[in-house]
């Protein structure tokens, strides 16, 4: 049976959370289509068709899909999953949104937040915020599943040439209304895919000194992410989470600045590739992830470090 | 309006389990076990609705083995007027909690459903949206904020890129995010009032409701650990690994 993704978009372009996914897709096995739900999104299943591995592109353009209300999402996926095996979307705000909806229109369970495919219906996903990981087997007959982003890499962007197709649109509940989006602008790497994160916690004690961390960032082409104290503590905002709650994120290179390292914060982190931590207590709990650990004052070590990289 | 909050018993947050030698599960053998913090937020949350007088009672929920009374006692005193708890001994997987409390919305008729975005056991973030698909009602989930406004409620939303406003047609099920408000703390009177609030224990055989799993644990390990690090002593010592021997910048 054939694999349904949906695609994450924001309606003029692909995110690339949508690549992981089809390369756990294609860690199942089986034809791959993809699935684009929006408004005036034909731009998106375009380049939704050159994704390597994907063998056709569904395309429902309608109103109804602008916002990804679950309420329209939810029912148009149940109704094309009937032809799958399975039914994957990223593990985003947006996937977490609206796939449980679905799962339970189709009564299956789902599974959630998967980090490695052992076969087409047996999964690893990480619980209790990554202290233990669960091996699971479904023997549903459509496997809807979300997937952990960071725990596959994307397949390329480029190469294929999948046929699109429409799908009509299943119409809209009309009980829910869009009212208004405010989405953070940023001229630095997206921190769920960024190569190099640097993270402030609430050692940094105020949301100016801040600018310490993106001055640091700009310079090495990084993400900024935070603890849940230093959004908590108003410094930054909510978007900029990183933790078991938050962002999971597994750069090349991870930079914990005043971070104590609570286990929720460790869950959304500790599958970075290098981690340094910068922190003024020497018992700090991130010293026991951090590959090279710095005790100093972050107000001294940090403007350091920004002039020597 | 009446408002019912789920809540579930999980490990206490500041708990660091253990994977148990089989590898069937983790320990939790005289591990100290909470109220879900996110489930926390939700019952506050209803009580403050209720303290600005837009909510009329305040019904608690818990689907869970006996001792999960611990955790509806605890959401009592902390404002709640009554309390449900569906007793089973089985691990539940979200459909099956969503089923149940489905079951239970039917009998109590709720205007507003709220739930904790996720469980720091399972991190399935699943059973509030599974809830809102089952019943049709509208869905708000991961809230940082709520009005009720007559017929319809307004919330804010926390999303990947920053925040999204809503406006849902009530009846609503709503899911909590972190900072959605600060939950208070039950002091000693509330705590010996809730003593003898009304908590009714149901079955998922009197709601009528198959628990039956498509899913099963086969196993669950440790995660890999992550090999010991070193400090440094400077800045430029720093530099020097992450260029030569780290070599990622």
């Amino acid at each position: 049976m054939a694999i349904l993704v949906i695609a994450e978009h924001n309606n003029s372009a692909l995110n690339s959370a949508t690549l992981n996914t089809v390369a756990a897709a294609s860690a199942i096995g089986g034809d791959i289509h993809l699935l684009v739900a929006g408004a005036g999104c034909a731009a998106v299943a375009e380049a939704a068709a050159k994704i390597a591995g994907v063998s056709k592109v569904l395309l429902a353009d309608d109103a109804a899909y602008a916002h990804q209300l679950p309420e329209n999402i939810a029912p148009l996926v149940a109704g094309l999953a009937k032809a799958y095996g399975h039914v994957l979307a990223p593990a985003t705000t947006n996937g977490k949104n609206y796939l449980p909806c679905v799962a339970a229109l189709l009564d299956v369970d789902q599974i959630s937040e998967i980090i490695a495919v052992l076969a087409a219906d047996t999964f690893k996903r990480p619980i209790y915020a990554g202290n233990a990981i669960a091996t699971v087997r479904s023997s549903a007959a459509i496997k809807v599943i979300s997937v952990r982003t960071t725990a596959f890499d994307p397949v390329a962007a480029e190469g294929g040439s999948a046929a699109v197709e429409a799908v009509a649109a299943q119409g809209a509940a009309g009980k829910t209304t869009f009212i208004s989006e405010e989405i953070a602008k940023s001229d630095r790497p997206d921190l769920g895919s960024a190569r190099i994160v640097v993270s402030g916690g609430r050692g940094m004690l105020s949301s100016e000194n801040f600018q310490l961390l993106y001055a640091l960032a700009d310079k090495l082409g990084a993400a900024v992410g935070a603890s849940r104290a230093a959004v908590d503590a108003g410094f930054v905002p909510n978007d900029l989470q990183v933790g078991q709650t938050g962002k999971i994120v597994a750069p090349d290179l991870y930079i914990a600045v005043g971070i104590s390292g609570a286990i929720q914060h460790l869950a959304g982190m500790k599958d970075s590739k290098v981690i340094v931590a910068i922190n003024k207590d020497p018992d700090a709990p991130i010293f026991q992830v951090a590959d090279y650990g710095l005790v100093a004052d972050l107000f001294e070590a940090v403007p350091e470090l920004d002039k020597a990289v | 309006m009446k408002v019912l909050v789920a809540v579930k018993r999980v490990v206490d947050y500041n708990v660091k389990v253990r994977v148990k030698a089989d590898n069937s599960g983790v320990d939790l053998a005289n591990v100290k076990m909470s109220m879900n913090p996110f489930c926390e937020i939700a019952v506050e949350e209803a009580v403050r609705l209720k303290e600005k007088g837009v909510v009329t009672e305040v019904v608690v929920v818990s689907i869970g083995p006996s001792a999960a009374q611990e955790q509806l006692r605890t959401a009592l005193a902390l404002g709640g007027d009554r309390a449900i708890l569906v007793e089973t001994e089985a691990e539940l997987g979200s459909l099956a909690v969503a089923k149940l409390l489905k079951a239970v919305v039917d009998q109590e008729q709720p205007q507003l459903v709220i739930l904790g975005k996720q469980a720091i056991d399972s991190d399935n973030n699943q059973t509030g949206q599974m809830l809102a698909a089952l019943t049709g009602f509208t869905q708000g989930t991961f809230i940082s904020k709520v009005e009720v406004a007559g017929d319809s409620l307004n919330i804010t939303r926390e999303i990947d890129g920053g925040l999204q406003s809503l406006a849902l047609k009530l009846p609503a099920i709503l899911t909590t995010d972190l900072r959605l408000n600060e939950p208070r703390y039950a002091s000693l009177p509330n705590i010996m009032k809730a003593k003898k609030k009304p908590l009714d224990v149901l079955t998922p055989e009197a709601l009528g409701v198959s628990v039956a799993s498509s899913l099963e644990l086969l196993k669950v390990e440790a995660p890999e650990e992550r090999k010991p690090g070193i400090k440094v002593a400077s800045v430029a010592e720093l530099v020097e690994k992450l260029k030569n021997e780290a070599k990622v910048i």
